[in-house]
């Protein structure tokens, strides 16, 4: 893995995005040929999106030829709800750049059948030619979406019952009221994402600290779902100091005494612009 | 990119780089338009997977939902109170007018005046022979209430909500501007008598009369049960009258603090109701304030605004000389006088210096909203709602009009809301303002109407 660690959680978001920008220009998108982006929600990213908007604002970046799948949504929460994660891409990505409404694929919790909805899911993936790029985050309990810990490491897209940690901590996006916070969701499993050429995975915070050290530091334990992607070959943590305060000393220096080559990857920044 | 269905859709307008007002607030907000309907954007992406057709850089201005005047007696040399041949094309050319000034729907208002003037008798062969009697006016009759049907505006003009009759049920001592010789009471059979008066009421919206008359009482629940907004004006009620009155069905007081008795610690009249408990629950009483500086003291606006903001409603009260400079000309039966500013009564020829009575506003209604704001140091969504919100709430319309929200069932489809069990969305009638609520343009049902005259954007 590469573990990039930033000074603070705006340094973070900006390497993260950069990247992402990068992987996409470089990538030529065009007519018959998508970028596939795998995308995550909560406030963990909020940073990286905000970037990335001001790229496409400033027309550094388009979207019109990426295709995003979203990790997750909740079950039974109507899609306008504020705190549905339609509400959230759309608000904070979907309705500040360019992307193709038929392009951004968000799982639907109020499907009929959701067996059936995850099965699709995982069936447009598939034709899309499967993820180029999955950004992810991970839970204080260590999960990769919502893969909450017992989650088997070869899931896939399925409906799962969440754990009393997330519930936790999603509460204070419904008025700290645990009553009002969903208790299903439709989830990308552990396999769906490792499936992807490469994963890049958001921590910050000194509350995932102790997550990411049971992730990246011991081994691969299905009740720490994200330390699955020790075992995926393309894997890019990205946090900032505080993320890091559960890691030994030796990890970060080792990690950090990398920075000039992880810096490479974000620097030259591409853009669309012509001439660039 | 678009999905197939149909290049007869109306286009999705995205109005964009720009403040809405919008549940109290303004926000930083795309305002998202098809087909004269206001759209849920995040609806229109995630279940018809369509993009914006087209995208308008509004500067970073406000888009707030268009201005609504319910007093206006004329303007631009109409007075829509003086029978003619054609007050349709006089209230047209108001409408039109007026676009300028944010206004995008508005009540044409006649005052006391003979009864011809609002209604066709019905004509016998007889009666064209004999004359009329109640007039005494020649066999040629006019009238102007039926010229005046409700209609939606457009590029032709703002649009008519219904007219406003002002009068001629109201306080001798409190008339004003008003002829004497044209009042009127309802004591002898009281809604008879209004019916008689005015005749058909269809194109009416709103009726100011004073409650201390007669029989009041039963006209102002016959009025009200017919959905006209009744409101209380040029009269010498006191509170309890006023009272009264609102429990009967009155919403509204015109003008306040103008052809009232003063606020008295005792007895506060009718300027009482802002803060009356004695209203029936869940309502509360809206007010016409005239905020062209004249009509009343910033210190007045400011008592009213802070006793009872929510029913602050601006009015222009504008009369036919608006937007026309000064000088002498008409309103209702009478004469006035025009300077700057201010419209005076202006005295018989034989005398030569005008009266003091106020006779109406020439202030347009960006003004007003300008004035109010720096008058009450209130905030900018405040001075807007009350030239919006608030009248569309006076009159019952604030589900299409006085706000720029969508319903949860925004159209799909570019098409009409399925008529059942569908919730109601807003007109998208707004007008642009600059940050000192300057009018840049304005738009109704989506489509420019009027821009402010330079270089395009």
């Amino acid at each position: 893995m590469r573990l990039v660690i930033l000074d603070n959680y705006d340094l973070a978001s900006e390497w993260a995005a950069k990247y992402i920008c990068n992987r996409i220009i470089q990538f030529k998108p065009g007519q018959d040929r998508y970028f596939t982006l795998g995308l995550p929600t909560g406030s963990t990213p909020l940073g990286c999106y905000k970037k990335l908007i001001e790229y496409h604002k400033n027309g550094d970046i388009s979207f019109k030829y990426v295709k995003t799948f979203n990790m997750d949504e909740y079950v039974g929460l109507p899609r306008n709800h504020p705190e549905s994660y339609h509400s959230y891409m759309w608000n904070n990505f979907f309705k500040h750049i360019d992307i193709d409404p038929n392009n951004a694929h968000i799982l639907d919790g109020n499907a009929a059948d959701l067996q059936a909805e995850c099965d699709a899911f995982e069936k447009k993936i598939k034709e899309a030619g499967g993820i180029d790029l999955f950004v992810g985050g991970i839970g204080p309990d260590g999960h990769i979406a919502f893969n909450e810990p017992g989650s088997s490491l070869v899931s896939r897209t399925r409906l799962k019952t969440l754990a009393m940690d997330t519930i936790l901590a999603n509460a204070k996006y419904f008025d700290g009221d645990l009553s009002k916070v969903p208790t299903m969701a439709l989830t990308v499993g552990v396999g769906t994402v490792m499936d992807a050429r490469e994963v890049m995975i958001l921590i910050t915070g000194a509350h995932k600290a102790f997550a990411l050290y049971k992730a990246i530091e011991e081994g691969v334990n299905h009740m720490w779902t994200v330390s699955a992607f020790q075992q995926h070959p393309r894997t890019i943590f990205v946090c900032d100091e505080d993320a890091t305060l559960e890691l030994r000393v030796k990890t970060v220096k080792y990690f950090k005494g990398l920075m000039h080559v992880h810096n490479k990857l974000v620097d030259p920044l591409y853009s669309m612009k012509e001439g660039k | 990119m678009r999905n197939g269905q149909g290049a007869a859709r109306a286009p999705v307008l995205q109005f964009t780089n720009c403040r809405i007002l919008r549940g109290r607030r303004l926000l930083r907000e795309d305002l998202w338009v098809r087909g004269g309907r206001i759209l849920d954007p995040e609806r229109l992406f995630f279940e018809e997977r369509l993009v914006a057709d087209e995208q308008r850089d509004c500067g970073g201005c406000i888009l707030a939902p268009g201005f609504i005047d319910v007093q206006m007696n004329g303007g631009f040399g109409v007075d829509f109170s003086q029978a003619t041949e054609d007050v349709g094309s006089g209230v047209a050319l108001v409408a039109r007018k007026i676009l300028s000034h944010g206004v995008t729907s508005f009540c044409p208002t006649l005052v006391t005046s003979p009864p011809e003037v609002y209604h066709k008798f019905p004509q016998t062969s007889s009666e064209r022979h004999h004359g009329m009697h109640l007039s005494g006016s020649l066999n040629v009759l006019h009238w102007v209430l039926p010229q005046i049907p409700v209609k939606s505006g457009g590029p032709h003009g703002a649009g008519v909500l219904g007219v406003h009759l002002e009068g001629p049920f109201i306080s001798r001592e409190k008339r004003g501007a008003h002829p004497e010789a044209h009042l009127r009471t309802f004591e002898a059979n009281a809604f008879h008598d209004v019916l008689a008066t005015y005749g058909p009421l269809d194109n009416v919206r709103i009726v100011t009369l004073a409650p201390e008359l007669d029989r009041s009482h039963e006209v102002i629940q016959a009025l009200t049960a017919r959905g006209i907004c009744v409101s209380l004006g040029h009269s010498v009620a006191d509170l309890r009258v006023a009272e009264e009155a609102v429990q009967s069905g009155a919403t509204f007081i015109t003008h306040l603090f103008n052809a009232m008795l003063p606020f008295h610690h005792r007895d506060p009249g009718i300027v009482g109701l802002l803060t009356s408990d004695q209203l029936p629950p869940g309502r509360h009483i809206f007010y016409g304030m005239i905020s062209d500086g004249t009509h009343t003291n910033p210190a007045a606006l400011r008592i009213a605004h802070r006793a009872h903001p929510q029913g602050l409603v601006l009015v222009t009260d504008a009369v036919p000389a608006l937007g026309l400079g000064n000088g002498r000309h008409t309103l209702g039966q009478q004469e006035v006088e025009v300077n700057g500013l201010t419209a005076y009564v202006a005295e018989s020829a034989l005398c030569s210096q005008g009266t003091k009575t106020l006779s109406g506003s020439i202030a347009p209604m960006d003004v007003c909203v300008r004035h109010f704001l720096q008058a009450t140091g209130c905030s900018v969504e405040s001075a807007l709602e009350a030239a919006s919100l608030h009248p569309a709430q006076l009159l019952g319309l604030e589900k299409h009009k006085g706000t720029l929200d969508f319903g949860a069932d925004a159209a799909l489809g570019g098409s009409p809301a399925p008529a059942s069990g569908s919730q109601p969305t807003s007109d998208p009638d707004f007008v642009v303002l600059d940050d000192s609520l300057h009018v840049r343009a304005t738009y109704i049902s989506g489509e420019l109407v009027w821009q402010v005259e330079e270089a395009k954007q």
